[in-house]
């Protein structure tokens, strides 16, 4: 189960993800992130009430990555995650790929 | 139960099955002492094994997965083993996504079976009358 908020500040989306982030609930994550897009200039992402995160979770982060990549913007930023989200970027090397602020 | 329970789930390989599947290994662990990371850990492991059988066992629906689980108190440990009748696949030995390489040049794939085989203890697989079989054990240690 998946609770997303999104809101815009200044340029910035921000998107606050409460729950998991799993193959279900991302396919949704992405569609909603993608309706978003238009005009921004970055994206962060508040993990404080996120529970866990898959592969799937992952990709979806990927692709918010790569759109903003594409448009020379800068990386997504992934703030307030706790130990067991921190982990799972670390493992994957996801954590080089994003602005993860510790 | 005594020192080792098994428990088995038949169901249909889809993704919207998906919240059945984890509950079902979390509610087979909960005699066993891990910490928040690791139970993060089985339950994606447990999702990575089952989406991959649901999006790429079957060319059609209707395909069944069967996850069985036993847990060892004594070793505080858990195996799975899933099972499919879909096409023949051997996941250990699929390519590992190279974490190095820049975004562009990185492929999406790989990189739940590439966490899975970090975070359990054993993983075998075999191929038998015309079955899938993926065996993992993870011993919790608490960190």
């Amino acid at each position: 189960m998946l609770n997303t908020t999104m809101r815009m500040e200044d340029e910035e989306l921000i998107v606050i993800l409460e729950g998991r982030l799993d193959a279900l609930s991302s396919q949704n994550l992405e569609k909603e992130l993608e309706a978003h897009f238009e005009g921004i200039k970055g994206i962060t992402i508040d993990c404080a009430a996120l529970e866990y995160i898959s592969s799937a979770g992952l990709r979806t982060i990927l692709a918010a990555e790569q759109y903003l990549e594409e448009n020379g913007l800068e990386d997504v930023k992934v703030i307030n995650a706790n130990s067991t989200i921190k982990d799972i970027f670390e493992e994957t090397g996801f954590i080089d790929l994003v602005n993860f602020v510790k | 139960m005594g020192s080792s329970g098994r428990d088995r789930l038949d169901i249909e390989a889809r993704v919207d099955n998906l919240d059945e599947v984890t509950d079902f290994v979390s509610d087979v662990i909960s005699c066993l002492k891990y910490s928040e990371n690791e139970l993060a850990q089985i339950r994606i492991i447990t999702e990575e094994l089952f989406v991959n059988i649901a999006s790429y066992a079957y060319s059609g629906p209707g395909g069944m997965a069967s996850i069985a689980a036993s847990v060892d108190e004594k070793e505080n440990s858990v195996e799975l083993t899933f099972v499919d009748s879909g096409i023949k696949y051997n996941p250990i030995f699929a390519k590992e996504p190279d974490i190095t390489l820049p975004l562009r040049q990185r492929k999406k794939g790989g990189l739940g079976i590439f966490f899975v085989k970090k975070k359990v203890d054993e993983l075998s697989y075999c191929y038998r009358n015309g079955n899938n079989i993926l065996t993992l054990r993870k011993i919790f240690r608490g960190a």
